[in-house]
């Protein structure tokens, strides 16, 4: 078996990953009739576009060694700042501008207690979490917006040559982060800051701006996604987003990433991504107990960091 | 002295990959005696202490321990043998109190089961006068100053039973008033009858409080004398005097303009009023004991650390480096002598380690060009003879020699004209190490600059033009070539 190198397009733990989802797919396809329409794929991944691009900014911020629990309150504090602005007039762009700038800026906030407090980002990042989702529920009065212009709420249900067009939202993300990891500087940077943020630094890496991007980005993708959910639901929902950062943490995990810093692929966050939604959506079609469907993401959570360290022990 | 030795080592030999740490070295120590161990870097002491504490076991030799011949396979064993250490790194819980750390794992308690609080500190307290030591036993350790820690840790061995304390450079942390009181501790640790090996580099401490001292040199235990009838010149001449190989004599070529020029380099309590100069085509090197500041020097020149005064010109310009990157970019190259946590990053490949520092260079609008960056790779594999299946390959895998060219490799990357060495062979065996010098050759020859710190004496006079000699935070002297001399440079970084 080849050694991990960054030269292949897929390690061998995306390898395998892929043929598990595409397995997968094909067993669903079998096992129900309701799989394969294109009703429920639209929605199968309309909601997995939604925690992928979530999980897409975290990967970011784990490859960096840290971690980020505040995504799910960024989502909500979007939602509700987009919701808010819609309703009071303003025109779709100017509000999506605002939203985003919002959302980026919260993540900022986060990278700059993290750098310059030396706050560890657990902590920094469940400070926010709490004090975010507060400002959701302040912003909306803990009550539901409704009464959103038509041209958004749309937006979510449009179909394009087939496919949801919160695909191509998703798509998108994936060109552009995946560009970002594997091709620029940028990306280079923030693998030697994750694996090694002392040697990074003396070998010249602005540290700083290491740290205050990546949080940056997944607070960006965050509210990126925040925009997308509210055009999905078609009201800005004060809880909106609850529980997400679990969801974005265990994609990027199952998909190759450490928590330790120093690794993870883009390709392998979106197919951890797509695998633990197969699994619900599937296990639901199924008419699996929503309970056990918890207990078997959890399960694929552990396995999966469980077999990568033997893999990784077995090599050194 | 009388009696038996506590403890006797015979003929005890260590090897390691590539060294030979341990060469059938002797060593004794009687109840109640002070027996100082005195040797250069890398001479064998904190091997043959290890051995004594069961963290290494001997290849051949054999172990007394009052007589009887005994095996030490592990730390805990050796603990209930009755053999204790004070390192530098005090293995104490900062955040337990000092009667906490005495009982750790062995808490007293009542009849009902819980734990007998009033023992615990009043034994603690009574350990503690004992020693004439006075404190509070229910104060945390970190409340405690770094002396008094280390008087809570001699405490401690104390408080175990210990027949036999080793004693690993005791007075690096400590005042003057202060080592007078641990003096007064280790006197009365001989008058319980308690051995003591005492390692120290300051050979004056050595004339006060130690009975007898023993020589190791390069492995070898050279001789045991009474302190009485001996001196330091003759204990330096002791621990050096060897024939130079011929492995450490490069080519030196004629140097050129003035590089770097250090002036009165100041940093509170570490460094004070360092000055010198570095020409194009020269290695300067530094060397000093543990603690004397090399590797502090270097990374305020290379803008890791901050520094409270002094000057630093580059290529005849003042400059202000406040940050690694910007002494990148005057042309300055750090390689650490933590290598593994400083210089590389462990779990990426050797191309990206490679390239780690100069990206902007292969880059168009913050765009890798992926083909210049395996180019650039390959070139350097090639050229610096680095052994691996791959570029690709990440650098965890390699051996410690192969590590140190990936770091040579990302600085000629980045066109570095000062390269600074800190330690640089240390972990790696004798061929990379020729293969280091020879590389450190070729780069004086293309006329770049080095500083090479070093402590092992053969290797820094080998390859140095001139040597700084730090001692205790000062440039106490700088030696030309034609006056190295091993004793000399020793006295010097002693202090003498």
């Amino acid at each position: 078996m080849k050694l991990l190198s960054q030269k292949h397009t897929f390690r061998i733990a995306e390898g395998n990953l892929l043929i598990i989802v595409i397995v997968l797919m094909v067993i669903l396809s079998f096992a129900t009739k309701n799989f394969f329409t294109a009703n429920n794929l639209r929605n199968l991944v309309r909601q997995t576009s939604v925690n992928g691009i979530i999980a897409l900014g975290m990967t970011f911020v784990i490859i960096s060694g840290g971690i980020d629990l505040s995504v799910g309150s960024v989502v909500g504090v979007s939602s509700i700042v987009i919701s808010k602005l819609l309703v009071s007039e303003m025109g779709i762009f100017p509000a999506l501008l605002i939203a985003l700038v919002v959302s980026t800026a919260l993540g900022m906030l986060n990278g700059w207690i993290i750098h310059y407090g030396k706050v560890p980002p657990f902590i920094a990042t469940l400070g926010m979490m709490q004090a975010a989702r507060g400002i959701v529920m302040l912003l909306s009065n803990a009550r539901m917006i409704a009464g959103l212009p038509k041209a958004f709420t749309g937006f979510a249900q449009k179909v394009i040559i087939g496919f949801p067009s919160l695909f191509f939202v998703w798509l998108l993300v994936i060109l552009v982060t995946y560009i970002l990891t594997t091709k620029t500087i940028f990306g280079r940077n923030i693998f030697a800051y994750g694996s090694n943020i002392e040697a990074a630094r003396l070998s010249g890496i602005n540290t700083a701006k290491v740290t205050l991007s990546v949080y940056a980005m997944s607070g960006l993708l965050s509210g990126i996604a925040g925009i997308l959910m509210t055009s999905r639901l078609g009201n800005g929902i004060p809880t909106g987003g609850q529980g997400y950062e679990m969801d974005a943490i265990a994609s990027a995990v199952v998909g190759g990433a450490s928590l330790s810093g120093g690794s993870g692929t883009i390709l392998g966050t979106v197919l951890g991504a797509l695998l633990i939604s197969l699994i619900q959506n599937g296990g639901n079609l199924l008419g699996i107990n929503a309970f056990i469907l918890q207990i078997i993401v959890g399960v694929l959570i552990v396995a999966s960091v469980w077999i990568d360290q033997k893999r990784k022990n077995v090599k050194s | 002295m009388e009696g038996r030795p506590f403890l006797e080592m015979r003929g005890i030999s260590k090897q390691f990959p590539g060294v030979k740490a341990l060469d059938k070295v002797d060593l004794s120590v009687f109840p109640g005696e002070v027996h100082a161990l005195v040797g250069e870097n890398g001479a064998g002491k904190s091997t043959i202490i290890k051995i004594i504490m069961g963290v290494y076991q001997k290849d051949e030799g054999s172990v007394l321990l009052d007589g009887t011949e005994t095996n030490i396979p592990n730390v805990i064993e050796a603990g209930n043998l009755g053999l204790a250490a004070v390192y530098q790194d005090l293995t104490l819980a900062h955040d337990l109190s000092i009667g906490e750390n005495f009982f750790m794992g062995q808490f007293p308690r009542k009849r009902n089961g819980l734990i007998d609080w009033d023992h615990v500190f009043s034994k603690t307290e009574e350990t503690l006068k004992a020693l004439n030591v006075d404190v509070n036993p229910r104060l945390k350790i970190t409340e405690l100053s770094p002396a008094m820690q280390e008087m809570v840790a001699i405490a401690k061995t104390v408080h175990k039973k210990a027949k036999l304390i080793i004693f690993d450079e005791p007075t690096a942390l400590l005042s003057n008033e202060e080592v007078e009181i641990l003096f007064d501790i280790i006197r009365k640790l001989k008058e319980n009858g308690i051995s003591v090996i005492y390692i120290s580099h300051r050979l004056e401490e050595i004339f006060t409080i130690c009975d007898n001292v023993s020589v190791l040199k390069d492995g070898k235990h050279v001789k045991t004398l009474p302190v009485a009838q001996t001196n330091q010149d003759e204990l330096i001449s002791l621990m050096v005097g060897r024939d130079l190989t011929d492995m450490y004599n490069i080519n030196h070529f004629p140097k050129g303009e003035e590089l770097l020029k250090v002036e009165n380099l100041n940093r509170s309590k570490v460094l004070k009023d360092i000055s010198f100069s570095v020409k194009q085509g020269e290695i300067f090197g530094l060397f000093g004991l543990v603690g004397s500041g090399r590797t502090e020097v270097v990374r305020a020149i290379y803008g890791a650390d901050a520094i409270d005064g002094g000057q630093v010109s580059f290529k005849g310009k003042a400059v202000q480096i406040k940050h690694p990157s910007e002494a990148i970019a005057l042309g300055i190259g750090l390689l650490p002598e933590d290598r593994k946590h400083q210089g590389l990053a462990l779990s990426q490949t050797i191309n990206h380690n490679i390239n780690l520092a100069s990206y902007k260079a292969i880059s168009k609008f913050s765009f890798v060009m992926g083909n210049k960056e395996r180019a650039r790779s390959e070139d350097s594999v090639q050229r610096l003879h680095i052994k691996t299946p791959s570029i690709h390959q990440l650098v965890r895998n390699l051996s410690g020699g192969n590590q140190q060219k990936v770091i040579i490799a990302k600085w000629l990357c980045c066109e570095s004209k000062l390269f600074i060495f800190d330690e640089p062979t240390v972990g790696i065996d004798v061929g990379a190490k020729q293969e280091i010098y020879k590389l450190i050759e070729e780069l004086t020859k293309a006329g770049h600059a080095v500083i090479l710190i070093s402590s092992y004496l053969p290797e820094v006079m080998g390859l140095s033009d001139r040597i700084g000699v730090l001692h205790e935070g000062s440039m106490s002297h700088i030696v030309e070539r034609e006056d190295f001399k091993e004793e000399t440079l020793l006295r010097y970084a002693s202090g003498l």
